[in-house]
């Protein structure tokens, strides 16, 4: 089932979602806060307003899909899942501890609502690809949507993903790219330029939406444009902000995976808190 | 006399009819024999081109679809080139995905070094939740493709590309986890898997000349091992010598040794690439200057009764 929040709400989706990350990344002890808080928008407008999913029954054959190809930013997946009702809100503080169900990076064989194991950068897309597949082979009504990131573009496989979802014509197939333009070693275009990254989508068969990534009402119309074509997969290019939200860690390349001490966790949570 | 690959099409095409799975290949189908089943089944059958690393992505995500996936290339492109894949994307998240790899070992003959895929059982073999097969004929390949289809999760099987000669003359049951007492005997025991059972009882046959009694295991199944019939047979002959056309470092004879080293230490003889690259040639000239023949097995379990 579809909730389709409206506007207001998917906004103070995206802060309480938020909140969870910092929240649990703080109990954590450490992982990846930045790419986190860029794509709280993203998983709240997918979560809360497009996506067909079924929190009592998340194996439900005719679902919509999700991959987090960037499995790094798992906290924001657990959070958006946790407030969609798949597990409690309280469960989050267990993320990165042994005998979780919330692994440091996604594990579809722990967790409720997660339908593919990622981490390895580069992986996710081919994997949501070859769902998106199915459902076009077998005519199933579900669509699958995967998030990757700008840095992660720069692995081969995604090019080859790119290639293929075209080639066999996924328009049932949605990626969004968190493009807040950061990666560890510094910013994208320094590191290993992907740019113009529009204009090799476009090459490469799909079609190419541009969004503000923290723009609820803009994602949403780029959501509900990418189902359109039928024969055509949809890139969606989200631009957004790393660590979006708690302005000592926005665009900074450090808070990419670094634990958040306590003095900067109660920092965090007043600004999130208001 | 069929080769494995070429039983291994025959066996995806014959068993297409029965259940729904799909195959995938990486532009290798010819070679693999994965034509068998595009032929018969068009709609289930899809060519990735040349990207292995994103076939094996597509591949487990069509199977959390509730769909088996079979996806086939040569032994050094698949537990080679997308090792990676394999093991995040498909054994991992532990991927209803079956990797039908062509072309193991040194014996594929002239392509050379590149292609002669040396360390995929090691490979394979290391990743929890991957069951490792490697059939000798026909008749066993057919056994192992229908257990691997009716077993639930991943599954590497290794194919050879030469001619096989045949073990078995009847449709046989294969369970993943048994082996195959193929000979018995008392003075010492040969392990093998794949292209070497043959060449094993052929020097079951040249010991005899020796008066040595040689019993022949066949070990398809890799992973998880027949740790029993092992240990049982260790005992017996109180000698073991392991074949495999594969670095002895990593593969069967690793495999064999892990399990006799806990339960039952026996002197063990490993034959197998001594952890060199491959080369061009014919498969027997091959097997000749690497020490694959059925005379190097036969020399290697004379030297452990020797002492």
């Amino acid at each position: 089932m579809r909730m389709c929040l409206r506007e207001e709400a998917l906004r103070e989706m995206a802060r309480q979602i938020r909140i969870d990350v910092v929240d649990s990344l703080f109990h954590a002890g450490s992982g990846h806060p930045g790419g986190s808080l860029s794509a709280a928008e993203i998983m709240s407008v997918l979560y809360f307003y497009k996506m067909n999913v079924d929190p009592a029954k998340p194996d439900k054959e005719d679902r919509d899909r999700f991959v987090l190809s960037k499995g790094h930013a798992a906290p924001v997946y657990y959070a958006a899942l946790a407030e969609r009702g798949f597990f409690s809100r309280e469960e989050l503080k267990t993320l990165r501890k042994i005998d979780s169900r919330l692994q440091g990076h996604p594990d579809r064989t722990k967790t409720p609502g997660v339908d593919m194991s990622t981490g390895s950068l580069g992986q996710g897309i081919s994997a949501a690809a070859g769902m998106a597949l199915y459902a076009k082979k077998e005519n199933k009504p579900f669509r699958v949507y995967c998030l990757i990131g700008d840095g992660e573009m720069q692995e081969g496989q995604v090019w080859e993903a790119m290639m293929a979802a075209a080639h066999y014509r996924l328009g049932n197939l949605t990626v969004l790219l968190d493009n807040n333009n950061l990666q560890i070693d510094g910013s994208v275009d320094k590191v290993m330029s992907i740019y113009p990254v529009k204009e090799k989508a476009q090459a490469f068969g799909w079609q190419v939406l541009e969004a503000d990534g923290h723009d609820v009402k803009a994602l949403s119309a780029a959501l509900d444009e990418s189902c359109a074509d039928a024969d055509t997969p949809t890139f969606i290019i989200c631009k957004t902000t790393k660590g979006k939200g708690v302005s000592f860690m926005e665009n900074q390349a450090g808070w990419h995976g670094a634990a958040i001490n306590e003095e900067q966790y109660r920092m965090a949570m007043r600004e999130l808190k208001g | 006399m069929l080769s494995t690959r070429e039983a291994y099409g025959a066996a995806l095409a014959a068993e297409g009819d029965g259940r729904n799975f799909y195959v995938l290949d990486a532009d290798l189908s010819k070679a693999t024999q994965t034509v068998q089943f595009a032929n018969r089944f068009p709609h289930r059958f899809f060519d990735m081109g040349i990207a292995e690393a994103n076939m094996m992505g597509f591949a487990a995500g069509l199977s959390t679809c509730n769909v088996p996936v079979v996806v086939s290339t040569f032994a050094a492109f698949a537990a080679g080139r997308a090792y990676d894949q394999i093991r995040n994307s498909i054994a991992y998240p532990n991927c209803n995905v079956k990797i039908g790899a062509t072309h193991g070992g040194i014996l594929i003959g002239a392509d050379g070094g590149s292609h002669q895929c040396i360390e995929d059982l090691a490979l394979m073999r290391a990743i929890p939740n991957m069951v490792v097969l490697c059939p000798c004929d026909e008749m066993e390949t057919r056994a192992c493709v229908k257990a691997a289809l009716d077993y639930e999760g991943p599954v590497y099987m290794r194919f050879g590309r030469s001619p096989a000669a045949q073990m078995f003359d009847h449709p046989i049951k294969f369970e993943i986890g048994k082996g195959t007492v193929l000979k018995d005997g008392e003075d010492v025991t040969i392990i093998a898997v794949g292209d070497m059972v043959s060449r094993s009882v052929r020097a079951a046959e040249l010991l005899a000349e020796h008066g040595v009694r040689a019993a022949v295991l066949d070990m398809a199944s890799v992973k998880p091992i027949d740790r029993e019939l092992i240990v049982q047979y260790a005992r017996k002959t109180g000698r073991v010598v392991t074949a495999e056309d594969h670095n002895v470092m990593g593969g069967l004879g690793s495999a064999v040794c892990e399990v006799l080293s806990k339960e039952c230490p026996t002197p063990v003889a490993m034959v197998g690439v001594q952890d060199r690259f491959g080369r061009s040639g014919s498969p027997e000239e091959l097997a000749e200057y690497y020490g694959l023949t059925a005379e190097c097995i036969c020399q290697s379990a004379l030297n452990l009764i020797k002492g």
